[in-house]
């Protein structure tokens, strides 16, 4: 007997049939579900593995670029290069002096231009051999001969005029110039022996064979390319080897998912990049285990005036807007910025609020202006200012000049930067309230218009060194382009006589305190041009768990921040927590999760099966109807 | 089948078969017997696919090369950016890189590498771009890969069964379902995923890792779990969003045969209904499903950018993310061309078989 089904009309059971169907699909999908072990155990810890090893993971945003030394420009790379080879000189955790490195000592001739460094002789390379004044030495050489090995470098030896290693423990290095930054020389001395074998060294990598001889503070053992830099301590370091065992940078490219690695403990430590967001910091204040460290930061963050672009040898290019060539426009911009405002309610309080050009954790060469100096917030003195300048209010409001040309300014702002697109508002309301009009520019790539010097303003900063001659450099002349619209070691177009005679003055004074006091000459100087006005410096903002690191170097030590030091204090001081979980965590504990991933495959396999083998025989049943 | 929709087939000059290209076919006695008539239709018809092909390629060779010299940036600056680098140092790299060469020098070096399958060497890494992107592909291939055959599966699977019972409220519960997770940002779903199922939530307890696609400390069989384990909720999040489109392509061309004669004759056979949807309605209805899964079986190649970014999923999407932010030109361009190609493979692989599965066309 045949009969005809209506295909709308579900047979009885088909219903359950299906569901039991889709609930297989749903679990096939969430087959890992019931992957991981206990879920009721502790939260897994990374700082302690099964074998007692001790392991400190950094989650980092950035992915490395080279593991070269001579071709490394990124953060994260040249911070695990301070890790893998030592330099002639460090910076002092407290203070940020220069202190002993791989020299243990260093001093200028008579004439200002050599100098000697005393290498020391309890520094290893990891393969056994002893590090020496010939490694440093042709280290130098190569980057003043070779282009690729002058990459990342170069601008170091731009003034060298020879180094030589008379002994193995004597490095002398001829200067072009006097230079007062000697002490200062951010390069890694690597292996003569091991490197000397290297053909390309525009393309070598240092990627390949592991570990890397090396004689920092840890070796690097292993690299995953965008997945993780493994470091072990090095035991022989000359200052004592590290605390924990391993250090681990793990990649995450999105910076919330590495704020839920640090909660959940797969990771130690999370710094952001630059920083957490407010938001980020707040939802982990009140988190257990963990600390959020809320630091003065080495950035400032600035707004730059387009001082008329021009080559080095005086030809004009861009079209900056010509009143800002005025200093009492710039005086009046920077007088009508409520620097209050910005840190409360763009920075949320993570700032400070910006005075001098080099911020303040940097005693020696913090400057402030004096009270008679400073262009404090006063809208009614700078519209005086805009009055006196020429730029008068006409009947609509806005402020114009004895040319007709209103007071109309754009402001370069990076797309990606909320902070900018948050200050473009209020200067907006503020200059607006002047009579002054403002267009906000947020491009993904603010490089090109800022270098065709195409900008009225533009948001700028920059992360100041310990010595802080390179970004005093870069408003010197000799910075601007040979060509007009090509990019140069210039950050703005400022090219000012009085400006560039200090520069001179402080980079050849080699007594640090009278170096220091032309530094905020310089500052001073900057500061009245008015072409930079420092707005804030932004807090460094990063949590690491108290569960994994009991104690950990800040810098400077006294409240300062931890990723991204000039040094290696943080990873090399840290010291794993006596309560760490000696559970395996979830990520590394690979034994004990295959075992129960296999068994959670095994489940979804038999119940598919099971569910398989129940359709069959219903369907030969009905079959047999 | 109809004899009407197949195009005439003429013999040219040469003896040698040629497909009209429109009007009455002429009449005349056929040089070879159907069969054969029919294969070198097909040769004919793959052979014009194939050349398709290779045009759209070179197209895609020249236009990678000036698509991306549009993005603003200079790349050398952007990587240089914030470090302490002389104005020799930007002057020797920008040799380096060739950036210092007229426009026309740049693109016929580009050409005559990019023939050779040399696609130069990328300005952040240092490394030949292909090495980069032989580095990254495995790891696309097995995340999107794995993604493709579950969401198709699914997709087809629930489509079929949807459309069968087309308005009941099974149909309308799974297809609001699916279009819901079709219009969830991936991004967003992905961080859901991570705060509930991988942080914990609540009483849901933390069971995934959250990012990377291993640990890095297990070797043999314990890595090949490892990396499933690190793959769960970046494959579920995939084929949450993705397998709504093969559903409601399923479920849409599965309906327009529900009415048709060879249905009904099939039931009146008294073949079950259940036979009678996978046996006859499936094979006819998966025509236009099996075109889309070419197209996200091409797609598949450039991994999924959002994915791959918020689970630091170490693949080819996020190293186009990578590349386009400085912009590192060799690899974008390189990449773009992958990408591309990957497609219109894909779609010519498709248009190849297709007549194989559907003879009515490409006669």
């Amino acid at each position: 007997m045949v009969t005809r089904v209506s295909s709308r009309t579900p047979r009885p059971g088909r219903r359950l049939r299906t569901l039991l169907a889709s609930g297989a699909a749903a679990l096939a999908l969430t087959a890992g579900a019931v992957v991981p072990g206990n879920p009721l155990a502790p939260v897994p810890s990374e700082a302690r593995a099964d074998d007692g090893k001790t392991t400190l993971t950094v989650a980092v945003a950035q992915s490395v670029d080279s593991l070269s030394p001579f071709l490394a420009q990124r953060l994260l790379s040249t911070s695990i290069h301070r890790l893998m080879y030592d330099y002639l000189t460090n910076y002092d955790a407290k203070d940020s002096r220069a202190i002993p490195g791989l020299a243990t000592a260093w001093e200028p001739s008579e004439d200002k231009l050599t100098w000697t460094y005393t290498i020391r002789s309890d520094s290893k390379w990891s393969d056994g051999q002893q590090a020496t004044a010939e490694d440093a030495a042709w280290t130098f050489n190569k980057m003043m001969t070779d282009e690729g090995a002058a990459t990342s470098n170069g601008s170091f030896v731009g003034n060298f005029e020879e180094v030589t290693a008379p002994s193995k423990d004597k490095l002398v290095i001829r200067l072009k110039e006097p230079q007062a930054t000697m002490a200062a020389l951010d390069v890694p001395i690597v292996p003569k022996h091991v490197w000397e074998k290297v053909d390309d060294f525009s393309k070598f990598n240092n990627d390949k064979d592991f570990p890397i001889v090396g004689n920092g503070p840890f070796i690097l053992t292993d690299y995953k390319v965008d997945s993780y830099v493994k470091l072990k301590a090095n035991k022989d370091f000359w200052r004592g080897a590290p605390k924990f065992d391993e250090l681990v940078f793990r990649y995450y490219k999105d910076q919330d998912a590495a704020v839920a690695a640090l909660r959940k403990g797969e990771v130690s430590f999370v710094a952001g990049s630059p920083s957490l967001t407010p938001a980020q910091s707040a939802s982990l204040e009140n988190a257990p285990d963990i600390k959020v460290n809320d630091a003065p930061g080495r950035r400032f963050f600035a707004l730059a005036v387009n001082p008329g672009a021009r080559t080095k040898d005086g030809q004009k290019f861009g079209d900056g807007h010509p009143a800002l060539l005025d200093q009492k426009v710039r005086h009046a911009l920077f007088r009508s910025v409520d620097r209050k405002t910005i840190i409360d309610k763009v920075f949320q309080g993570h700032a400070v609020e910006g005075e001098g050009y080099i911020p303040p954790r940097f005693a020696d060469y913090f400057w402030k202006p004096s009270a008679e100096q400073k262009l404090s917030y006063d809208p009614a003195a700078a519209a005086a200012l805009l009055d006196e300048a020429g730029y008068r209010k006409n009947s609509a409001g806005k402020r114009v000049g004895e040319d007709g040309r209103p007071l109309d300014f754009r402001i370069l702002c990076h797309a990606t930067d909320p902070n900018d697109k948050a200050i473009g508002k209020y200067l907006q309301e503020w200059w607006g309230d002047l009579g002054i009009g403002l267009k906000v520019d947020c491009l993904d790539n603010v490089s090109d218009p800022w270098y065709a010097g195409e900008y009225d303003l533009a948001f700028d900063g920059w992360s100041v060194n310990p010595d802080p001659d390179f970004v005093l450099s870069i408003h010197t002349c000799a910075a601007l382009p040979a060509k007009a619209k090509e990019s140069a070691a210039t950050d703005n177009f400022i090219c000012d006589q009085q400006y560039d005679e200090l520069y001179k003055k402080q980079l050849a004074e080699y007594d640090p305190a009278k170096r220091a006091e032309l530094v905020r000459q310089l500052e001073s100087r900057l500061y009245d041009t008015g072409y930079m006005n420092v707005m804030a410096y932004p807090n460094a903002v990063e949590a690491y768990r108290t569960d994994h690191i009991e104690s950990i170097t800040t810098m400077p030590s006294d409240g300062g921040n931890i990723y991204g030091q000039d040094g290696y204090w943080s990873w090399w001081s840290a010291v794993p927590a006596a309560g760490a979980s000696s559970s395996a965590s979830s990520d590394s504990g690979g034994s004990s999760t295959g075992v129960l991933v296999g068994v959670g495959i095994a489940v979804v396999v038999l119940v598919g099966g099971g569910l398989l083998f129940a359709m069959r025989r219903r369907s030969t049943a009905e079959d047999r109807e | 089948m109809s004899s009407e929709s197949t195009p005439a087939l003429v013999k040219g000059a040469a003896g040698v078969e040629s497909t009209a290209s429109g009007g009455p076919a002429p009449a005349g006695p056929p040089a070879r017997s159907p069969r054969s008539r029919t294969t070198a239709a097909y040769l004919r018809y793959a052979a014009g696919k194939l050349a398709g092909a290779a045009v759209s390629l070179f197209a895609v060779l020249v236009t990678s090369f000036f698509l991306f010299r549009l993005i603003p940036g200079d790349p050398v600056k952007q990587m240089t950016g914030g470090r302490q680098v002389s104005t020799e140092q930007i002057a020797a790299m920008r040799r380096e890189f060739g950036l210092d060469l007229p426009l026309w020098q740049q693109f016929t070096q580009y050409c005559g590498k990019a023939l050779t399958g040399d696609f130069g060497t990328s300005y952040q890494f240092r490394a030949p771009v292909m090495d980069k992107i032989t580095e990254a592909l495995p790891a696309t291939l097995l995340l999107t890969g794995t993604a493709f055959v579950i969401y198709t599966l699914l997709g087809i699977w629930l489509g079929s069964r949807s459309a069968w019972r087309n308005g009941a409220a099974g149909d309308r519960a799974n297809t609001a379902f699916a279009l819901t997770l079709y219009s969830v940002p991936s991004f967003w779903l992905g961080l859901l995923l991570i705060i509930t199922l991988s942080v914990g939530i609540g009483p849901i307890p933390g069971l995934f890792p959250t990012g990377g696609m291993e640990s890095g400390s297990t070797t043999g069989f314990d890595r090949v779990l490892d990396i499933a384990h690190h793959m769960v909720l970046p494959v579920i999040t995939l084929v949450a969003v993705e397998y709504a489109r093969t559903l409601l392509v399923m479920r849409s061309s599965l309906l327009d045969e529900m009415g048709s004669d060879y249905l009904t004759t099939a039931r009146a056979k008294g073949l079950r209904d259940d036979l009678v949807r996978r046996k006859h309605a499936v094979p006819n209805a998966m025509l236009p499903t099996v075109t889309l899964l070419f197209v996200n079986l091409g797609t598949t190649v450039a991994g999924a950018i959002l994915v791959e970014t918020v689970f630091s999923w170490p693949g080819l999407g996020g190293l186009f993310y990578q590349a386009l932010s400085v912009p590192d030109l060799p690899l974008v361009q390189a990449l773009f061309f992958v990408f591309a190609s990957a497609v219109i493979l894909m779609n010519t692989l498709a248009d190849v078989i297709y007549p194989l599965l559907d003879p009515r066309v490409g006669r």
